[in-house]
């Protein structure tokens, strides 16, 4: 096994690198994606490899870059849309939800869309209210899409690689700040399946179910607890839908306690359902209430301070551990 | 009535003929079979329209494809589909086009090159423009036409995929059905300007407005489109002026509409027109017209007849078909 190193972003480039080499109907679509090689440098070097009918730099029209990925999936290309801001996806969701997501059922089964539209989710650097949203949860609600959230290069690398592969409309949704932080990622051609979790550290005394940033903040928080003797066992969703509820509820069944760990605002987030799963597969092995670590019900605000206010951070995580635990009352965890 | 071209021999004016009576006949057929309530939701004719679909249609090549509207059986009677199957659909029964998941706003065939009908106006627009770089992508010498109302020229996505269609040079005929009616509000109360195909200007191809109720003169139009596009000239937009002589929609009982533009309306039907041209300007008598006309009906009710003998759709199957098949796909389970 190799012991090479990429970044997140590096990862997400070798994977479209690959994958437009392997299928000739592989293209990307986005701003800033060809000649700048993408924002965040995912689409570096595909324009010079793959040229300008594989590699668009499109006007900033959304909407028309989601309808056409759709269009040219239908014909059966296998196209991937980037929205430089994930919280653009307000402007093309009639195409994703209403097409993407609903062609195939209203054919009767008789088109694919295998479709790929990724963005960035850009909270945690001061990016304020309209570039700063975690909003899986309306994905997952629509019918007929695949949503994954990777939390390392490793992941990334072998989710985007499956997504393009996928027959289906894929939402691929990737936390910014993970963008520059390295892991291993090995030379060795690898896909990750979609719809199987992945047990980042394994204990035996508390579940927690996250995804993406919510990993590294949970990770953080179990080695806090393993120095007061406690063992939490991480698990990574990597795809919330298909939901991977085997290894959820085998985990849970072990532990008999979860925490849910998401950056979105908490109302109908994705933690809501993962608890209401949890709940009503296993809720003879709960030992005590599930408990949901979210960000707060408010646009994200601005100013560091506020900001920080907004997002779970590992604190808020330890303390939904202790919650979970039964260690504090709950309404002390819950920030 | 426009010149036909000289290579036109009468088999093929009166397929024109026929296809034309075809949708009249579906269509009064659809309306009655939605007042014995046979039709759920609701049906939106295009009767008073045919020569549009047809003309527009009788340009294409068979492996040429479309997108198409709410107000979509003319087109998809046009372009060619089986009567059968899009009674059975529109009956809601297993072997229509979508098995009975799409109904009439939603009818799918791709090995006739539709691309499917859709019930978000404007919604189809971008993605007539990826699929037409699809096509150009994978070497074929296609064209996508995507049609579109008076009411959907406002729409934002519209704006967007010309525009994206314009830059990509895509294989693309935009057609405007300028039916002079969304539901209750006039075209002149939606626009300031006396023609949408001039706003092709402000994209940079050429817009043509045409008699939409002349099939030949909308046939001579888009045969022009459709070899620009072909050649690489990337889209037109052909605004067809006509009128639905019908309400909006069979569910509709209230029509504000002037009876007197009704009237002024129904004496240029187009079917009567192109009859009269045939019969004074190509010498086809008229007992072989009455016959055009009669197998039309005759067609018609075969598809009547099919499709209520077609099994309904059996509910443990509404969950199929959600998603394309895949290895994380548990048969008979959603994600």
């Amino acid at each position: 096994m190799s012991e090479r190193e990429l970044t997140m972003s590096e990862a997400l480039n070798e994977a479209l690198h690959e994958e437009m080499e392997r299928d000739g109907g592989v293209l990307v679509v986005g701003e800033d994606i060809a000649q700048l090689g993408g924002l965040f440098q995912v689409t570096k070097g595909l324009l010079e490899r793959f040229g300008a009918q594989r590699v668009i730099d499109a006007p900033i029209s959304e909407a028309a870059q989601a309808g056409a990925g759709v269009g040219a999936a239908l014909v059966g290309c296998r196209p991937v849309i980037e929205l430089q801001i994930a919280d653009f996806v307000s402007l093309v969701m009639d195409q994703v939800v209403n097409h993407a997501g609903k062609w195939r059922y209203m054919s009767g089964g008789r088109v694919t869309v295998p479709f790929v539209l990724r963005g960035a989710v850009s909270s945690g650097i001061g990016m304020a209210a309209q570039h700063s949203q975690t909003l899986e949860a309306w994905f997952v609600h629509a019918p007929g899409l695949v949503v994954i959230m990777p939390s390392t290069p490793y992941d990334a690398k072998g989710l985007l690689k499956a997504a393009i592969r996928d027959d289906n409309p894929v939402v691929f949704l990737e936390k910014r700040l993970l963008y520059s932080r390295p892991g291993p990622v090995p030379e060795e051609e690898y896909t990750v399946p979609i719809g199987v979790a992945d047990v980042k550290r394994e204990g035996s005394d508390v579940t927690v179910a996250t995804y993406a940033a919510g990993v590294h903040l949970a990770l953080q928080a179990a080695r806090q607890l393993a120095r007061e003797g406690v063992e939490v066992e991480v698990v990574d969703l990597r795809t919330l839908k298909p939901l991977d509820t085997e290894t959820l509820l085998a985990s849970v069944r072990k532990t008999g306690r979860l925490v849910v760990v998401t950056e979105a605002a908490g109302t109908g987030s994705f933690a809501s359902e993962v608890v209401a799963r949890v709940t009503e597969a296993a809720f003879s092995s709960l030992r005590a209430a599930p408990v949901r670590v979210t960000g707060k019900d408010v646009p994200m605000p601005y100013a560091a301070s506020l900001e920080r206010a907004v997002l779970p951070q590992v604190e808020d995580v330890v303390a939904g551990l202790n919650a979970a635990l039964e260690r504090v009352p709950v309404a002390e965890a819950s920030s | 009535m426009a010149t036909t071209a000289t290579s036109d021999d009468v088999r093929t004016l009166e397929e024109l003929l026929l296809r034309m009576w075809r949708i009249r006949a579906f269509e009064i057929r659809a309306m009655e079979l939605f007042e014995e309530n046979l039709i759920r939701g609701s049906v939106h004719p295009y009767v008073g329209m045919e020569a549009i679909a047809v003309g527009v249609c009788g340009a294409l090549r068979p492996d040429d494809l479309i997108t198409s509207t709410h107000r979509g059986h003319g087109h998809c009677v046009a372009k060619g589909l089986d009567l059968r199957r899009m009674m059975a659909e529109i009956i809601g029964r297993e072997d229509g086009y979508c098995r009975g998941r799409g109904g009439s706003m939603h009818i799918t065939a791709m090995e006739s090159g539709m691309l499917g009908a859709d019930a978000i106006v404007a919604g189809s627009s971008a993605i007539a423009v990826g699929a037409a770089h699809g096509l150009r992508l994978q070497g074929r010498e296609n064209v996508v036409v995507c049609f579109f109302g008076d009411g959907a020229a406002n729409q934002g996505i519209l704006h967007e995929a010309c525009n994206l269609g314009a830059v990509l040079s895509a294989p693309v005929v935009f057609v405007c059905e300028n039916n002079q009616w969304a539901i209750s509000t006039p075209a002149s109360a939606s626009t300031r300007i006396e023609n949408i195909a001039d706003r092709a200007a402000g994209y940079g191809f050429p817009g043509v407005v045409v008699d939409g109720n002349d099939v030949l003169a909308v046939r001579a139009a888009a045969s022009e489109a459709c070899d620009r596009a072909r050649a690489g000239e990337g889209p037109t937009m052909i605004e067809a002026k006509s009128y639905r002589v019908t309400p909006h929609s069979a569910a509709t009982k209230t029509d504000l509409r002037p009876p007197e533009e009704l009237d002024a309306w129904r004496a240029r039907d187009p079917i009567l027109r192109f009859s009269r041209y045939l019969a004074e300007e190509q010498g086809i008598e008229p007992a072989r017209l009455e016959q055009i006309e009669e197998q039309a009906r005759q067609d018609v009710a075969a598809a009547v007849e099919f499709a209520l003998a077609s099994p309904r759709p059996d509910p443990e199957a509404a969950i199929e078909d959600v998603f394309a098949p895949a290895e994380w796909l548990v048969p008979g389970r959603l994600a």
